[in-house]
């Protein structure tokens, strides 16, 4: 039904910006990832495996990975275990104020990333106001320091940010699932714990998935909230990242570890589609 | 719809957790609001001495007037470019085929759910290699190209529920394809791109991650946040998010009036056919 002209126009220019602007970025990444610095601080541009060794041999570069991974899974984990009962009272318990209800955990996401995450820095300072407020009910006497700079503080945060985008994918899913079918287990005798364990959850493992896949990816490449609320200890692979792209000066090392978390993410992308049409299908 | 008493619906526990839940997430953004009214600074339970001090000092601070007006320009051009791109990259996801379609597919959605630092140096070393010069015109590409996915996925959406009917009437009647997506594509898919617009608008207002590493000399709202945040903390930046939290409830409000009106005249619409057939 279209002529050649109009395909050619919605077409092309989409495509060639995206080849421009996302394929040859990502595919420039790669590259680097096989350059290297010059004791002069030029880039070299021949080809070596060294970038990828370095990452083997420092122990550090795979032990902070490993502590962001942990973070990660920590975030998703408490993402769900927030977001997944509240999508579930909002589907099946929330009767009429489900609408409104939804929209308040929609605004939280209409503030800056980063002014939430600063927000929890001025609540969980030393004299912050979870500090001064446990002291001024005289639950403590001394400010608790481990409040902030911490990996508790950066998990705290993330989960913060991140619990709504767990909600999102669970509640969609939950609202999908035919109510008729909760009613005749319901029928056929079912207690209400039965019910969900073999009707509600696992029609809504999609959702979880795709949840829980956000949460993780997007926590996991953090450098902001770390750099902000993490402190030494909670240093994750992308604050690495960022110091080889910034004071460092290492490029290539950082392209190496950068395409390196580009193929996990993909690698679980992959998984979790996968998954999710698995599941889908029950 | 209600379920039976002895649903687990009923379980006491639930509304206790979503309180709990929602005082999570809103504990911040009020602790944040309050003490943008605080005589004595961040921090220090209870707050005292209420005070506008930290609004009249923001008023007079012309660099994060300066970092609100960049902000707003590249937002602004980012929802220009998003939508140039991503409406046409939505009408042939679903009307064309071409080669290398899933792999676009992907790839338009690809900056949406990889972390930002990846997107924003993967474009630092583009820009580098092409020799062009940090600005706010590559913060501006960087969140155009990043968030076309949006318009994309916005979009495309709308397209699914488009009725098919009205375009081909429009070619039977003679309109060539030009005049039909002028006047009777597009117009139907105003409410689209209008949410997509806003979502855009916002993203990219909020942005940091991919702007970190693009940045020249002149900081967006976010970026200037951060280096104060480096030096210290001040409560100008809890009057500058409330004043923008403000301005965004009232955009999302609006929206929803908007939404809610054209959904009512659908609905109305549909009930005056059901009546008259």
């Amino acid at each position: 039904m279209f002529s050649r002209a109009y395909r050619a126009a919605i077409t092309i220019p989409p495509l060639l910006w995206v080849a421009l602007f996302l394929l040859l970025p990502y595919a420039l990444l790669f590259c680097y990832s096989f350059w290297s610095v010059s004791p002069a601080q030029m880039i070299v541009r021949s080809w070596t495996l060294n970038n990828y060794r370095e990452l083997f041999r420092v122990n550090v570069y795979l032990q902070t990975l490993f502590r962001s991974m942990w973070i990660a899974a920590r975030v998703t984990i408490f993402s769900l275990l927030l977001g997944y009962p509240l999508a579930y009272y909002l589907s099946f318990g929330a009767g009429v104020k489900k609408d409104f209800l939804y929209q308040l955990v929609i605004i939280p996401l209409w503030v800056s990333y980063l002014v939430r995450a600063y927000a929890w820095k001025t609540i969980l300072g030393s004299d912050g106001v979870l500090n001064t407020l446990l002291q001024y009910v005289h639950l403590t006497s001394h400010p608790l320091n481990f409040l902030l700079y911490s990996p508790f503080a950066v998990v705290l945060t993330l989960t913060h940010i991140y619990t709504p985008f767990a909600f999102l994918p669970i509640y969609a899913a939950l609202e999908h699932i035919p109510r008729n079918l909760i009613e005749a287990s319901h029928d056929l005798g079912a207690p209400p714990l039965q019910t969900f364990r073999r009707v509600i959850l696992p029609l809504s493992i999609p959702g979880v998935l795709a949840g829980a896949t956000f949460a993780f990816v997007l926590s996991l490449g953090d450098f902001l909230a770390p750099l902000l609320l993490g402190g030494p200890s909670g240093i994750m692979i992308s604050n690495i990242v960022v110091s080889l792209f910034g004071a460092a000066y290492n490029w290539p090392l950082g392209a190496a570890i950068s395409f390196g978390m580009l193929v996990l993410v993909i690698g679980l992308l992959f998984l979790s589609e996968r998954l999710e049409k698995k599941w889908s299908f029950r | 719809m209600e379920l039976p008493m002895s649903s687990p619906n009923r379980s006491h526990w639930l509304p206790w957790h979503a309180t709990l839940v929602f005082g999570f997430l809103y504990l911040p953004i009020v602790t944040l609001i309050v003490y943008s009214f605080n005589g004595s600074g961040v921090g220090g339970f209870p707050p005292r001495d209420f005070t506008l001090d930290w609004y009249r000092e923001l008023f007079t601070d012309d660099a994060i007037w300066n970092s609100v007006l960049n902000s707003l320009f590249v937002a602004f051009a980012a929802v220009a470019i998003a939508l140039a791109l991503g409406i046409p990259a939505a009408l042939a996801l679903d009307r064309a085929n071409f080669p290398g379609k899933a792999l676009f597919r992907r790839l338009v959605l690809l900056p949406l759910i990889l972390p930002g630092i990846i997107t924003g140096l993967s474009l630092l070393m583009l820009f580098r290699e092409g020799g062009m010069k940090l600005s706010l015109v590559t913060i501006i590409l960087g969140h155009g190209t990043a968030l076309i996915s949006v318009a994309t996925t916005e979009v495309f959406a709308g397209l699914q529920k488009l009725d098919r009917a009205q375009e081909e009437a429009s070619l039977d009647l003679g309109a060539n394809y030009w005049q039909t997506f002028w006047r009777v594509t597009l117009p139907n898919l105003r409410l689209s791109i209008i949410g997509a617009a806003l979502l855009i608008f916002t993203l990219s207002m909020d942005e940091i991650a991919v702007s970190f590493f693009l940045i020249g000399r002149d900081n967006t709202l976010p970026l200037e946040i951060w280096g104060r945040l480096r030096r210290g903390i001040t409560p100008e930046i809890n009057a500058i998010s409330t004043i923008i939290f403000v301005f965004s409830l009232a955009a999302i409000v609006t929206w929803y009036r908007l939404r809610a009106r054209a959904e009512g005249r659908v609905e109305i619409a549909a009930e005056l056919v059901e009546a008259a057939s």
